[in-house]
């Protein structure tokens, strides 16, 4: 019987397996190798010129100040954008939970059709939006008598607009995943909470944030996964930015490998990345669940 | 051995017989079928290869939409060969012709900014095109403008003949710099500062926000003409170390940032998405730029705006300066099937009627001298500051790197329009950056 078992894992597994080896952990072994020469546009054309050069290309990196520079706006983009956009997501939520809310289908639709849309054609409608002078943003700004900002010119400026369209894109997606959870929640739970005096607030911070607790924490590690990985934005919008504003770390990594083409460079800013996320996820898991207990 | 034990080893080793056969299948099968497919893949392309050959030609920006009004004469002159054109942006070619010379799925002929052939002939992506020279009767070097013709040369090989010529000269309003009190253009540094600051106070007077030039950050060829028109290096010890904070260079960089620091030029990228209708506007009255601007000035700006601009030779420190020896070539990739085939479109587009036409299409400067000398170049009013450029020009040190090194250029010449970080600490910061760069080189020249 176990034969058969065995048997049976190697057939069904064997071809999903072997394309993930091929396609997934063979490349992303040689990528490790790569990190460790200083595979570049000389070794590209003759392989014998790349050196093994151990961690030096790690090294590099952290003595790099645009390296510094990337992480500093990446993080910025995560501690900004990552809260903004599940505060918006769970206001949405909870908004077309409401009992008194119709048309709720219609709603959803609304909100969800930002995901659905290609980003590049969103980044160039959104670059003129954010233009100084005929804008629509800086003109309903004017409206309010507020002075015309440049904000993909300004490099103060450059990366909340880019949270403002990364949120706007994204918060369709969590909704939805909210709103699953938000239903999952006994309504017994707010009867009951409701017949003890509980107002809204109460409610919500006893009983709806607890009880989201799982999706809240799933819907973060999503999020800040993404966020880290951040580039088709300022790649569309502003190349990195006024003065690297908007420079994020696989925007430099795509510049130093496909633009220079610095190979080793690149692979080694990638496995620092990973490294960074996978602590992050470490660090934002163990939080969640000490709070959860 | 007892007898239970012998059929039960028989019957396991019957199964794990059965399982290896059956695991060796499945990997013969995982092996086997990707090369089926492959192969399939394979001879369908044969099957498109029998019916003529087929050149892929892949150009880059205003070239690339423009070049399929020649291909159909091409196609008609050499029956059996067709042309697929690809035009790319400029913004990503680079990328994506290094992209392709690592995929293997390079094009048989392509377009090459100039300054990008050494880095591609360190690739071993070019093709040597010295045995069709020597046999061709229509395209000889003594034809084309040397400094240009030089840039192909790498080692005696020469790996690209010359499309077109490009170099960068002053368009200006002639108007409002009349208005401001210079009838002819400025030919110094002191008189183009002068001019400058004058047009800003005019528009002040006016009311209006407007500058005096326009000088987009997201370019490095004006810093890199005003370094070399000031005398300055930029790279010493056989182009391995940078040179940005030599004085040469310095005294270049700080009179470029001065147009920002005295509000003479927009800072910031995003507040000219027009050219064109900031030019007709008046926003700016001066901009660096080159040959193909003028039809495209041509064909958008109004008709009010046709008589009121021009064209003149860049100034320099003391007198009139120099300019960037610039231009695409025709490169023939090493890996292509049709090599003579190539040769023959190569041969087509640098013939001088389809130079005159390519010239009356997108205003890119013929590389053959005979064609300056047609009527149809000699009457443009516009194209005359241009052939006085194309007898003072520079170029940047020819090495692999310097598309990297331009781009460093001009983050730093950012940071600098901005104002707020000391000259000094950008230079030396520059230089940092440049020898991090150039590490790979010193080991390879120095074998260090």
């Amino acid at each position: 019987m176990n034969e058969r078992k065995t048997y049976a894992l190697v057939v069904f597994l064997g071809p999903a397996l072997t394309a993930i080896g091929l396609f997934f952990f063979l490349p992303v072994l040689a990528a490790l190798v790569l990190s460790f020469t200083d595979f570049d546009i000389y070794a590209l054309g003759n392989f014998r010129v790349a050196r093994f050069v151990g961690l030096r290309n790690y090294v590099q990196i952290f003595q790099d100040p645009l390296f510094w520079t990337a992480l500093k706006n990446t993080l910025y983009f995560l501690c900004v954008g990552g809260p903004l956009s599940i505060a918006v997501s769970l206001g949405a939520a909870l908004l077309l939970n409401a009992k008194m809310v119709r048309w709720k289908p219609f709603f959803r639709l609304v909100y969800f059709a930002p995901v659905v849309t290609t980003l590049v054609a969103v980044a160039v409608v959104w670059r003129f939006i954010y233009h100084p002078r005929f804008g629509l943003l800086n003109y309903v700004l004017g409206l309010a008598g507020i002075s015309p900002l440049d904000w993909l010119g300004d490099p103060h400026l450059a990366m909340p607009a880019m949270i403002l369209l990364a949120v706007w894109k994204n918060f369709g997606y969590n909704m939805i995943i909210f709103i699953a959870g938000l239903q999952n929640i006994p309504t017994s739970l707010y009867e009951a909470a409701s017949i003890d005096g509980a107002g809204f607030w109460q409610q919500f911070r006893s009983v709806t944030l607890p009880q989201l607790a799982p999706t809240t924490l799933f819907v973060t590690i999503i999020t800040m996964i993404g966020y880290f990985q951040f580039f088709a934005e300022p790649y569309v919008m502003t190349q990195g930015g006024p003065l690297n504003s908007t420079l994020s770390i696989v925007l430099l990594m795509y510049q130093q490998g496909f633009r220079w083409w610095s190979m080793g460079y690149a692979a080694a800013l990638a496995f620092v990345l990973f490294l960074i996320i996978l602590a992050a996820s470490f660090v934002q898991t163990r939080l969640q669940r000490g709070r959860a207990d | 051995m007892r007898p239970e034990a012998r059929v039960v080893r028989q019957e396991q080793s019957g199964r794990i017989g059965g399982r290896l056969l059956t695991a060796g299948w499945i990997l013969v099968l995982g092996r086997v079928l990707p090369f089926a497919g492959l192969l399939l893949a394979l001879a369908s392309c044969g099957r498109e290869m029998s019916e003529g050959t087929v050149l892929r030609f892949w150009a880059l920006g205003a070239e690339g939409d423009n070049i399929r009004q020649l291909i159909p004469e091409f196609e008609r002159r050499n029956p059996g060969v067709t042309v697929k054109v690809q035009s790319l942006p400029w913004t990503a070619a680079h990328e994506k012709l290094l992209t392709s010379y690592a995929g293997g799925s390079m094009p048989d002929l392509f377009q090459l900014g100039n300054t990008w052939i050494p880095e591609f002939e360190v690739l071993g992506a070019l093709e040597d095109l010295r045995p069709w020279l020597d046999t061709s009767r229509a395209v000889r070097e003594e034809a084309f403008f040397p400094g240009v013709w030089a840039t192909n040369r790498i080692d005696s090989a020469i790996v690209g003949i010359p499309w077109y010529v490009d170099t960068r000269v002053l368009f200006y309003r002639k108007d409002l710099c009349a208005a401001a009190g210079y009838a002819k253009p400025p030919a110094t540094w002191d008189e183009w500062k002068d001019l400058a600051r004058k047009l800003r106070k005019m528009a002040e007077r006016e009311g209006r926000e407007a500058y005096a030039i326009l000088l987009p950050t997201n370019e490095w060829a004006p810093q890199t003409i005003l370094a070399l028109q000031n005398g300055a290096s930029m790279l010493k010890d056989r182009n391995t170390r940078g040179a940005f904070s030599d004085s040469l260079f310095r005294g270049a960089f700080e009179f470029y940032c001065s147009f920002f620091h005295e509000h003479l030029a927009p800072v910031g990228v995003t507040q000219v998405t027009n050219i064109y209708q900031g030019f007709a506007e008046g926003f700016f009255a001066m901009y660096i730029t080159g040959p193909w601007r003028i039809g495209e000035f041509r064909r958008r700006l109004p008709p009010g705006m046709q008589g009121r601009w021009m064209t003149a030779p860049l100034p320099g420190p003391r007198g009139p300066g120099l300019s960037l020896a610039g231009g695409s070539s025709l490169a023939m990739a090493r890996g292509s099937s049709h090599k003579d085939a190539v040769w023959k479109l190569i041969e087509y587009l640098a013939d001088p009627a389809q130079q005159k036409a390519f010239y009356r299409i997108t205003g890119n400067l013929p590389t053959r001298r005979d064609v300056w000398e047609d009527s149809l170049l000699a009457a443009d009013p516009y194209l005359h500051a241009f052939r006085v450029q194309l007898g003072d020009l520079g170029s940047p040190p020819p090495i692999p790197q310097w598309e990297q090194i331009a781009m460093k250029v001009q983050e730093y010449a950012e940071v600098g329009s901005v104002g707020r970080t000391p000259v000094g600490e950008i230079l030396a910061r520059l230089d940092r950056d440049v020898d991090v760069i150039l590490e790979k080189r010193r080991w390879l020249v120095f074998g260090e």
